[in-house]
C-alpha cells in the first residue's frame, strides 16, 4: 500500500491526477467553507446578478437566474461523487459476486449467470439507463439505480475472466485437498487474488461513473433542478452558447478536471499493480 | 492382519464426452500398508494422478467422470461413507504434496495465516498464537532455519526450495496416516529436489506416515519407496520391492522405462519404441508382494 503511493507520486502524470482527485474531493466535502455563495446551491433567484460573466465575487460569472456558478460546481461535486460512491458500492460487491461464482463454480451456474451478464452487456449502456430513466422518476436514487444497472456487468465480466484462469493455480487445488469448501476457495483464496485487478477498475470507473451521470442529467433524465448537477448545468448554458460561454465551459471543465484526476491515477495502477484489461 | 492404509480393488475411470465413453483406468489395484512408502511410477498420461485425485475424492463431484471399483481408506469403503465424513478425512486423515510448491501458497495470504488455515482443519477453534507455535515447530521439523521470518513470509519472498519444504510441513503438520506426493518437486532443480525428498523421507519414518509416492522419475523412486507399481495406460503391468523390481525388470515396458533414462555419462538419448504391443502383456507381479485378500 505504502509502495504503491510512493510509486503513484513519483510519477508526475499519476501525481497530477492524486492532486486533481484532492482538490475535487476537498471542494466537495468543505463545499459549505469555500463557497462564496452557500445558498445558490438551492432554489436562489438574484436577477440584479443575472447571466454576469466571470468577474469579483462571481469568479465563473452566474447563471440565469443571478446565481453563483462557482458555489454550485462546489456543490455539484458532492453530488457526483456521491453517485459515484454509491453507484460502485453497489455495483462492485454484485458484480463481482457473480463473476466470481460463476468463474469458479462453472457448469450451469456459469451458464446461466454469464447468459443474463451477456443480456445486460448487450445494450448500449447510456440507453439501458435511459429506458430505465424514461420509466422511473427522474430523481438522484433512480439515477444512481440506472447507472449501477448498467455497471455491474463489467466487474462480472473482468473476475468471471480473473477467476476463470485463478482457479488453475495450484493454490486453489490444494485449498480444495485439504477440505477447504466452495465458499472458503471462491472468497477467501481467488478473490483476494483478484483485488489489485477490482481496485484498478474501480478508479478507472469513478470518472466514468460521473462521467454517465453528467451525460444523464444533460439529457434532463438526472438530477432535477434546482439541485446543481454538472451535467444538467452544462445542458442548461449550451442554448446560450457563444455569447455565455462560461454557463458550459466551467461545469464542463469541472467534469473533465474530475474525471482527468480519476482516470491518471486509475492508468498508472494498472501500471503498478498489473491488473485491468 | 490389520487393514492397509489404503487398498485400492479393481478401480475404473472413464469420462463421459460428446464422443462417448473414454477409458483412463482399467482397474488397477494397489495398496498400502501402514507406515510403508509406496511408488506408482508411470508416464505422463498413464493414470497416475486421477489415481491421486480418486483417493481424495476429487474426481468423485466431477459429473462426467465414471468410477468403478473399491477405494478402502483404514478399512473404509470411501464410497459408502457420508459425504460428511470423507470432507473430514481430508487435510487431517489424508493430505498431498503437489508438483509446483510455489504456486500451491496463496501469494495474498503469509504463510503463517495459511498454517493456521491448514491447523484448524483438525482443530477448528485453535487460536493464533497457538498455531503459530505449532506451526514454527513444524518448520523447524523441516530444517527451516529461522522458522518465525518464514511464518511471516510470502510464498514469493521464499525459494522454490523453501516453499517444497512449507509445503511438506504443512502436509504433515495434522499428522495424517496417508499422505499422496503428486510428483513432489518436480518443478525444482535436481540439488534441492533431492535435499528435501531426504528430509521428507525422514520424516515420514520417524511419523510412520503411509505414502503414496506418484513419480515418473525412477531415479527419486528409488531412493524413496519400499514398493513399486509400474503403471501402463491405466494398467499395473508390474509390481515388486523397490531393490527387486531394479534388479530384474520383467515386464517389457517396465525395461524399456528403465532403459529410457539418459545416462549422465553420456551415450546420447536412448531409443525405444513408444508403442509396443509388448507392453500390453500381462502384469508381473514379484514374489511376495500380492495384493491383501489374494493368494500369492
Amino acid at each position: 500500500m505504502k509502495r504503491t503511493l510512493f510509486i503513484l507520486l513519483r510519477n508526475p502524470l499519476s501525481a497530477l491526477g492524486l492532486v486533481l482527485i484532492a482538490v475535487v474531493v476537498l471542494s466537495a466535502v468543505f463545499a459549505d467553507f469555500i463557497a462564496p455563495f452557500p445558498t445558490h446551491a438551492g432554489a436562489v433567484v438574484d436577477f440584479a446578478n443575472f447571466n454576469r460573466p466571470p468577474e469579483w465575487p462571481y469568479v465563473f460569472g452566474t447563471d440565469l437566474v443571478g446565481r453563483d456558478l462557482f458555489s454550485r460546481i462546489l456543490y455539484a461535486y458532492r453530488i457526483s461523487l456521491v453517485l459515484g460512491v454509491v453507484v460502485l458500492a453497489v455495483a462492485v460487491p454484485v458484480g463481482v459476486t457473480i463473476g466470481l461464482l460463476a468463474g469458479y463454480l462453472g457448469g450451469w451456474t456459469e451458464y446461466v449467470l454469464m447468459r443474463i451478464t451477456d443480456v445486460f452487456l448487450s445494450i448500449p449502456p447510456l440507453v439501458l439507463a435511459m429506458s430505465m430513466m424514461g420509466l422511473l422518476q427522474p430523481t438522484l436514487t433512480n439515477g444512481m439505480l440506472a447507472v449501477t444497472a448498467m455497471w455491474w456487468p463489467w466487474y462480472t465480466r473482468l473476475v468471471y475472466n480473473l477467476a476463470r484462469s485463478e482457479k488453475e493455480e495450484g493454490y486453489v487445488l490444494a485449498a480444495e485437498v485439504i477440505g477447504a469448501s466452495k465458499a472458503h476457495v471462491a472468497f477467501r483464496e481467488i478473490l483476494p487474488n483478484c483485488v489489485p485487478s477490482i481496485v484498478t477498475k474501480m478508479t478507472l470507473d469513478f470518472g466514468f461513473v460521473i462521467l454517465i451521470a453528467s451525460s444523464l442529467s444533460f439529457l434532463g433524465l438526472g438530477v432535477q433542478p434546482p439541485t446543481p448537477d454538472l451535467g444538467s448545468m452544462v445542458a442548461d448554458g449550451a442554448r446560450y452558447l457563444p455569447d455565455s460561454w462560461w454557463l458550459t465551459v466551467f461545469p464542463g471543465l469541472a467534469i473533465l478536471v474530475a474525471v482527468f484526476g480519476f482516470n491518471l491515477v486509475g492508468d498508472a495502477l494498472r501500471d503498478v499493480l498489473g491488473g485491468g484489461q | 492382519m490389520t487393514a492397509p492404509t489404503l487398498l485400492i480393488r479393481d478401480l475404473t475411470l472413464g469420462f463421459r464426452g460428446w464422443a462417448g465413453q473414454v477409458d483412463v483406468l482399467h482397474g488397477i489395484s494397489l495398496h498400502v500398508g501402514k507406515g510403508e512408502r509406496v511408488a506408482l511410477v508411470g508416464e505422463s498420461g498413464s493414470g497416475k494422478s486421477v489415481t491421486a485425485r480418486i483417493v481424495l475424492g476429487l474426481l468423485q463431484q466431477l459429473k462426467t467422470a465414471r468410477i468403478g471399483g473399491l477405494v478402502a481408506f483404514e478399512g473404509q469403503d470411501l464410497a459408502r461413507l457420508p459425504e460428511r465424513e470423507r470432507h473430514r478425512l481430508r487435510g487431517t486423515k489424508m493430505s498431498m504434496i503437489f508438483q509446483d510448491p510455489t504456486s500451491s501458497l496463496n501469494p495474498v495470504y503469509t504463510i503463517g495465516a495459511q498454517f493456521h488455515e491448514v491447523l484448524k482443519r483438525a482443530e477448528p477453534g485453535l487460536p493464533k498464537a497457538r498455531a503459530r507455535e505449532k506451526a514454527a515447530a513444524a518448520l523447524a521439523d523441516v530444517a527451516i532455519p529461522d522458522p518465525e521470518r518464514a511464518l511471516d513470509s510470502y510464498s514469493f519472498q521464499l525459494s522454490g526450495g523453501m516453499n517444497q519444504r512449507v509445503m511438506i510441513a504443512m502436509a504433515l503438520v495434522n499428522e495424517p496416516s496417508l499422505l499422496i506426493a503428486d510428483e513432489p518437486g518436480t518443478a525444482l532443480d535436481v540439488t534441492v529436489q533431492a535435499q528435501t525428498l531426504a528430509l521428507m523421507r525422514d520424516l515420514v519414518e520417524k511419523r510412520h506416515t503411509s505414502v503414496l509416492f506418484i513419480s515418473h522419475n525412477l531415479g527419486v523412486v528409488r531412493e524413496f519407496a519400499d514398493r513399486v507399481y509400474v503403471i501402463y495406460k491405466g494398467r499395473i503391468v508390474e509390481h515388486g520391492r523397490t531393490a527387486d523390481l531394479f534388479a530384474d525388470p520383467r515386464h517389457p515396458y517396465t525395461r524399456a522405462l528403465l532403459a529410457a533414462v539418459p545416462r549422465i555419462t553420456g551415450g546420447g538419448i536412448p531409443e525405444i519404441e513408444d508403442v509396443s504391443d509388448s507392453y500390453f502383456a500381462p502384469m508381473v507381479v514379484h514374489e511376495g508382494c500380492g495384493e491383501p485378500g489374494e493368494a500369492g
